[in-house]
């Protein structure tokens, strides 16, 4: 980000520290940005793996950075759901992008980017074919076992009683939606609802979001970038104060 | 006395009380007396005015797993058929039933059984597994739960009548006999002991803490094995008594700035205690309330309060006054958010405890966090989901601390 105002470069590598991952994506933000990492005043890390990038000049938890990044691509929002590939969280957030209070995911892989990975696989579709297919889905089923691995099951199951990949596909998409409004509810939901991580790019996720809870989920083609654009707000905010 | 000759630090003191229980526990063995497993909130004046010796399997499976071994036990005790949705110390009382050694603690086996439902009602099954598997004597008080607070004269007579009667079995059963006078001084040295506790722990309120949190996890160990000792009374009166001193000294057995005060819920990761620990304290976040004052003491003036007194305990009291000590402890002792462990192997703790967070975060006024742990069993804590969560607990403590500085 350039000045905490404006994105000149972006990446998104699905594979995680402790592999080339990180360094794939700072290569590929900066080949975006033109820049390299010469050129950059201050670098910030946050999700699984913050602590072990060796180019971050600061490290913030996530769940800030999920709050601050939400309230920059929609000011004024006051509560984010951002459910990722590891974890679901929904947020309370303060004026200004401050984080007021939150509630995680259990133990349980359900509910997350990783539940609709397993699926996707399962119906031999890719991910973007999956947050489609509900649409065409004509009849109702439903997907009940809080564990990922007895939900695959029940699609295969399923799968093998001739149900529709798209009935499949809505009844998964409301599986993932429904734990995130469990979330919701504990936390104390006030409007506006914005969505963040890779789920929130999940169209069929947030079609059943928006059916169960009977109001818009806003979202932004940029939501996957909420985390880092919250980490790049921050560390912009600490040298410019650190300016001052 | 020679006043030259230094006393031990009082948390040397306690250690080896709790070690020397199961010593003596051991000499009985040898000496050919019958021992007995004793569930922690089992009421020790009973088996103190006795002198029956006792060890205590909860005790044991949190000093198994605090030194690296739950994991293993609990494998074993899957493998022998148990399932893992069990609770951890229950398998790793089963293990060590069966294995009749563990590296890591040993501690004699049993030729009783003591239970007491208060602090859990499925260790009756627990026990009477145990029952049948050793083909041992289970002595059962059944603490009835609390619909109300407090304790009405029914359920005091019907715990009363039990106590009697455990108390007749139990002579039958080891041959001693019991003496009204020696229970009166138990009693007196219960309540002693109680105090002395309540008053140690209670010097949290003071900012900084002179006290690491954590020690809490170590010291009541005594709180449960000795209560009923003039040496236990005499190490938790040392321990308030150095408390005061660092106090006035301003000084503290939390070893780092203590820059935030949390209320930790629950019982501790025994088989992560190390990792959960120094976490907070890089983040300079001292525990300065938790549950464990209240829970091993027993306060009580006569006969019927004593009964009372032991359906008080966590689990068994209502969920209205559980809340109640908690706001109470968090306000008086200035924390600034609450850690909550949704404990794998308690069901019941956990069953309250989303609830029990909302509320306090609501009365309190302050930020909490819940994670996903285990009071034994390693494999359902997850290191890096551990640290997500308190670091953003740190960031929202740290905003209310700046806007509170600005008001």
């Amino acid at each position: 980000m350039r000045d905490g105002a404006e994105i000149i470069g972006a990446a998104v590598i699905p594979v995680g520290t402790g592999t080339s991952g990180p360094a794939r994506a700072m290569e590929a933000a900066l080949k975006d940005a033109g820049l390299t990492q010469a050129d950059m005043d201050v670098t910030a890390a946050t999700g699984y793996g913050r602590n072990t990038l060796s180019e971050a000049g600061h490290v913030f938890s996530e769940l800030s950075c999920h709050a601050r990044g939400a309230y920059w691509l929609f000011p004024g929002v006051r509560t984010v759901l951002d459910i990722g590939g590891q974890d679901a969280k929904a947020l309370s957030v303060l004026p200004g992008g401050k984080l007021g209070g939150f509630v995680m995911n259990d133990k349980c892989a359900a509910g997350t980017g990783r539940f609709l990975e397993v699926m996707a696989r399962i119906l031999d579709i890719d991910l973007d074919t999956l947050s489609r297919l509900d649409l065409e889905s004509q009849e109702c089923v439903e997907i009940s076992s809080t564990c990922t691995v007895f939900a695959e099951s029940e699609v295969i199951s399923q799968l093998s009683k001739g149900t529709k990949p798209e009935d499949l596909a809505a009844a998964i998409s409301r599986a993932v939606a429904f734990r995130g409004c469990g979330l919701l509810r504990r936390l104390g939901l006030t409007e506006p609802l914005f969505m963040t991580g890779g789920v929130a790019r999940h169209g069929g996720v947030v079609r059943a979001i928006e059916a169960e809870l009977k109001i818009p989920v806003h979202t932004d083609q940029r939501a996957q970038l909420a985390g880092a654009i919250g980490a790049a707000l921050m560390a912009y905010d600490k040298i410019t104060r650190e300016g001052e | 006395m020679d006043d030259h000759i230094e006393r031990k630090p009082a948390k040397i003191r306690l250690r080896e009380i709790a070690e020397k229980a199961t010593q003596d526990a051991w000499e009985a063995k040898l000496r050919g007396e019958k021992v007995g497993w004793c569930a922690s909130n089992f009421p020790q004046e009973i088996t103190t005015t006795l002198g029956i010796p006792v060890v205590f399997p909860e005790n044991h499976a949190a000093g198994v797993a605090a030194k690296g071994g739950g994991q293993r036990m609990c494998e074993y005790a899957e493998s022998m058929g148990y399932s893992s949705d069990l609770c951890s110390y229950s398998r790793i009382s089963f293990a060590y039933a069966a294995l009749k050694e563990c590296p890591e603690l040993n501690i004699p086996q049993p030729d009783f059984l003591l239970c007491c439902n208060n602090i859990c009602n499925c260790m009756i099954k627990w026990y009477e597994n145990l029952a049948v598997e050793l083909d041992i004597p289970l002595l059962l008080i059944d603490i009835p739960h609390l619909d109300a607070f407090p304790c009405d004269e029914d359920r005091i007579r019907y715990i009363r009548a039990q106590f009697d009667d455990c108390i007749r079995k139990l002579e039958e059963l080891t041959g001693k006999k019991w003496d009204e006078e020696r229970f009166k001084e138990v009693m007196a040295i219960s309540q002693r002991s109680s105090r002395a506790w309540l008053k140690a722990v209670s010097y949290a309120q003071y900012t900084p803490s002179p006290y690491s949190g954590f020690d809490i996890f170590n010291n009541m160990a005594v709180a449960v094995v000795a209560r009923g000792t003039v040496e236990a009374a005499e190490a938790f009166e040392q321990l308030a008594e150095e408390y005061e001193e660092n106090v006035k000294n301003g000084v503290s057995t939390f070893k780092a700035e203590e820059k935030y005060r949390v209320l930790f819920e629950g019982i501790a990761c025994w088989a992560n205690l190390s990792y959960t620990f120094k976490t907070l304290k890089n983040l300079g976040i001292n525990v300065t309330a938790t549950v464990y004052g209240p829970a091993f003491s027993f306060l009580y003036d006569n006969l019927d309060e004593l009964m009372a007194a032991y359906s008080y305990v966590p689990n068994c009291n209502v969920f209205e006054r559980e809340l109640e000590l908690r706001v109470n402890d968090a306000i008086r002792h200035k924390v600034d958010g609450a850690i909550f462990h949704i404990n794998r192997s308690c069901k019941h703790w956990s069953g309250t405890l989303y609830e029990m967070e909302r509320q306090l975060r609501e009365k309190a006024g302050i930020p909490t966090v819940v994670f996903d742990g285990d009071q034994a069993d390693p494999r359902v804590f997850s290191e890096a989901q551990y640290l997500t969560r308190i670091e953003a607990l740190v960031e929202i403590m740290e905003e209310n601390k700046r806007k509170g500085a600005r008001k």
